[in-house]
C-alpha cells in the first residue's frame, strides 16, 4: 500500500476565518487572470459531487462578453447524508461571502446570491447579519457588489444548477438542457458562476496561502481536503475534513464500528461498497488510480451486519420518487417502476430474475434521463442490487 | 376585503411585481397563512399579471409550499436513511399517540400538522425534525414528547 492511500486529517475549512479583508483586499490587488491561474494550478474542483474544475469555470465565465453576469452559492445542501454546507455557512460566513465578492472581480460580476435550502431557515439572521458586514466593507474598500439570499422551497432537484435558475426565476425546479452551461446562459440568461458552499470555501484557502499548499494535498487527479459528512453506524458521527485520495479500508478503520458491512458513498446518489471492495476503493475524483477511485459530495453513510440493504435501498428510491421533477419520463417513470419492481420481488410476486430486468431500465435511465438525478439513480440500484441480491430476494 | 389580499399586495410591493420574485411571494404567504389557498394563488397571479395556472404549477412544485390547510405548527420528521435506521418510526409513534393524528393529517383545534419529509441535513443527529422553521435533533420519544409538551403549552 503507498502512503498516498492513507487517511490524513486537514484543517483548513474551518480555522482562521479573521483574516477576511486582508484576503480580500490582497486578491483584488491581483489580475483576475492571476487569480484564474491560481485556481487552475490548484486543480480544486468542485465540491458538490460532480467535480468540474473550478478554474476552468471561472474562467470560461469570465471570457464571455457582458454586461451583467451573476455569482451563485449553491445551499441547496439536499443530498441524504450531507451536512457540511450548512457548518461552513454558520461557522465560518466570510469565507463564503469573500469568495463570492473575489469571483465577482474575476468574472466581472456584481450581484451574489446564495440559493438557501427551506430547511436551513434557521441560518437567516447570522448569515444576513455577516453579510450587512461584508458589504458594509466592500463599500469601504469601494468594491462594488451585492449578496443577496434566495430561499429554496423543499425540492432536492433544485440542488442542479439549471434547476435552481429555473426556481430562482419563480419556475418550477425543472432542470435545463446542457448546454448551454451556465456560464454562457445561466440565471436569466445571463453568464453566471454557479459554485458549491465548500468549494467557495476552498477557493479562500487557495487564495490566501497559494496554490501549492492546496496542490500538496490529496493525491494526483484527486487534490486538496474536503469535507466529509459521516453518518449511520459509526461512533463518531460529524463533519471531518481529510484530504482527498484515502482508501475506503482506512476510513472505516477510523470510523467504523468494527461491524461495518457497506459504504454508501455520495449519499443516495453515490454507489454503495460492500465490504470486500473497501481494500480496491479509494475516495477521489475518477483518475488513473489503481482499483476504483469514487468521487463524493462528501456523504458517507456506514451500515453494520444488522441493517437490511433492502431497507435501504427502499428508502433510497422513495426519495427519489418523491424528488423526481417528473418532467421526462425515464426519471419519472423509472424511479416508480423501481420501487414497485423491488417490492413486488420481496414479495415473491415477481421471479428474481425481474431484478435484471430493473437493471436494464436503470441503464436506460443512465442514458435518457434529462438531468444528473435520473442518471444517478442507477448508481446505488446497481451496487446495492449486485452486492445484496439474496437480501432483495430473502 | 380579504387580510390575505392585502398581505399579497404588501408582499408584491416588497418584492416586485415580476415573475422572478414569485417564490418569494408564495413563501411570504405560506410564513403567515402555513398555506396556500386557491384564493391566494388567483389573489397573487392576479398581482404579478401570470395566468393562475403558472402560479399554481409553481407553488404545488415545492413540497414546502403547501396548498391545503395547515395548523399552527407543522411538524416535519425526517424519514430519509440515517433517521430511519436511528429510530425515526418510534418518535413518530410518540408524536401520533400524543397528538391523535396520523401522518399528512392535522389535529382538530387546528394547531398541529403533522408531516414526513426527506433528508433535512441532520444525519449525524438522527432523529431530526422540523417545528415549522425549528430544528429539533438527536430524538428520542421522551424527548419529543418534551418538547411537544412546550408547544401544547405556549399555544
Amino acid at each position: 500500500m503507498t502512503e498516498s492511500y492513507q487517511l490524513k486529517r486537514a484543517d483548513f475549512i474551518f480555522k482562521n476565518e479573521n483574516d477576511w479583508e486582508e484576503v480580500m483586499s490582497k486578491s483584488f490587488s491581483r489580475t483576475p487572470q492571476e487569480l484564474i491561474n491560481e485556481l487552475i494550478s490548484s486543480e480544486l474542483k468542485g465540491r458538490g459531487g460532480a467535480g468540474f474544475p473550478t478554474g476552468l469555470k471561472w474562467k470560461l465565465t469570465a471570457e464571455v462578453v457582458g454586461d451583467t453576469k451573476y455569482v451563485i452559492c449553491n445551499a441547496d445542501e439536499g443530498e441524504p447524508g450531507t451536512f457540511k454546507d450548512r457548518e461552513i455557512l454558520s461557522m465560518v460566513p466570510f469565507k463564503v461571502l469573500t469568495s463570492m465578492a473575489v469571483c465577482g472581480y474575476v468574472i466581472g460580476a456584481k450581484e451574489g446570491y446564495i440559493y438557501l435550502r427551506g430547511e436551513y431557515f434557521f441560518l437567516l439572521p447570522e448569515l444576513n447579519k455577516a453579510i450587512s458586514e461584508f458589504e458594509y466593507y466592500c463599500k469601504e474598500i469601494n468594491v462594488d457588489f451585492t449578496i443577496r439570499i434566495f430561499m429554496g422551497s423543499g425540492a432536492y432537484i433544485c440542488g442542479e444548477e439549471t434547476a435552481l435558475f429555473e426556481s430562482m426565476e419563480g419556475k418550477r425546479g425543472e432542470p435545463r438542457n446542457k448546454p448551454p452551461f451556465p456560464s454562457d446562459f445561466g440565471y436569466l440568461g445571463k453568464p453566471t458562476v454557479i459554485n458549491n458552499v465548500e468549494t467557495l470555501a476552498h477557493t479562500y484557502t487557495i487564495f490566501k496561502y497559494g496554490a501549492k499548499r492546496f496542490y500538496d494535498l490529496g493525491v494526483q487527479y484527486s487534490r486538496g481536503s474536503k469535507l466529509f459528512s459521516v453518518s449511520g453506524d459509526t461512533p463518531k458521527p460529524g463533519i471531518y475534513e481529510l484530504e482527498l485520495g484515502m482508501s475506503l479500508y482506512d476510513f472505516v478503520d477510523e470510523f467504523g464500528d468494527g461491524d461495518t458491512k457497506a459504504v454508501q458513498v455520495g449519499g443516495a446518489s453515490g454507489f454503495l461498497v460492500p465490504r470486500k471492495r473497501f481494500q480496491e476503493t479509494a475516495i477521489g475524483y475518477q483518475g488513473k488510480l489503481v482499483g476504483i477511485s469514487l468521487p463524493t459530495g462528501g456523504s458517507m453513510m456506514l451500515f453494520n451486519s444488522s441493517r437490511s440493504m433492502y431497507n435501504v435501498l427502499d428508502n433510497y428510491l422513495e426519495f427519489f420518487r418523491e424528488e423526481s421533477c417528473g418532467q421526462c419520463t425515464p426519471c419519472r417513470v423509472g424511479c416508480q417502476q423501481l420501487l414497485k419492481g423491488i417490492k413486488a420481488v420481496k414479495r415473491g410476486e415477481k421471479k428474481t430474475q425481474y431484478l435484471d430486468k430493473l437493471l436494464r431500465l436503470t441503464d436506460t435511465m443512465k442514458l435518457t434521463a434529462k438531468c444528473g438525478l435520473g442518471q444517478s439513480v442507477a448508481n446505488s440500484f446497481s451496487s446495492i442490487v449486485e452486492n445484496f441480491r439474496e437480501e432483495m430476494i430473502y | 376585503m380579504n387580510p390575505v389580499s392585502d398581505l399579497i399586495k404588501n408582499l408584491a410591493d416588497q418584492h416586485g411585481r415580476n415573475r422572478k420574485n414569485l417564490l418569494p411571494i408564495l413563501q411570504g404567504v405560506v410564513e403567515q397563512e402555513k398555506y396556500l389557498s386557491e384564493y391566494s394563488m388567483i389573489e397573487i397571479a392576479r398581482e404579478l399579471d401570470l395566468p393562475a395556472s403558472e402560479v399554481y404549477g409553481t407553488a404545488t412544485f415545492y413540497s414546502f409550499l403547501e396548498y391545503k390547510k395547515m395548523g399552527k405548527y407543522i411538524i416535519r420528521i425526517c424519514k430519509t436513511i440515517t433517521c430511519s435506521m436511528k429510530g425515526k418510526n418510534q418518535v413518530l409513534l410518540a408524536i401520533q399517540d400524543m397528538l391523535k393524528i396520523n401522518v399528512g393529517e392535522t389535529s382538530s383545534d387546528g394547531n398541529f400538522s403533522l408531516l414526513q419529509t426527506n433528508c433535512l441535513g441532520f444525519c449525524h443527529k438522527a432523529p431530526a425534525m422540523l417545528i415549522n422553521n425549528e430544528v429539533y435533533t438527536d430524538l428520542t420519544p421522551e424527548k419529543v414528547r418534551d418538547i411537544l409538551s412546550g408547544y401544547l403549552k405556549k399555544k
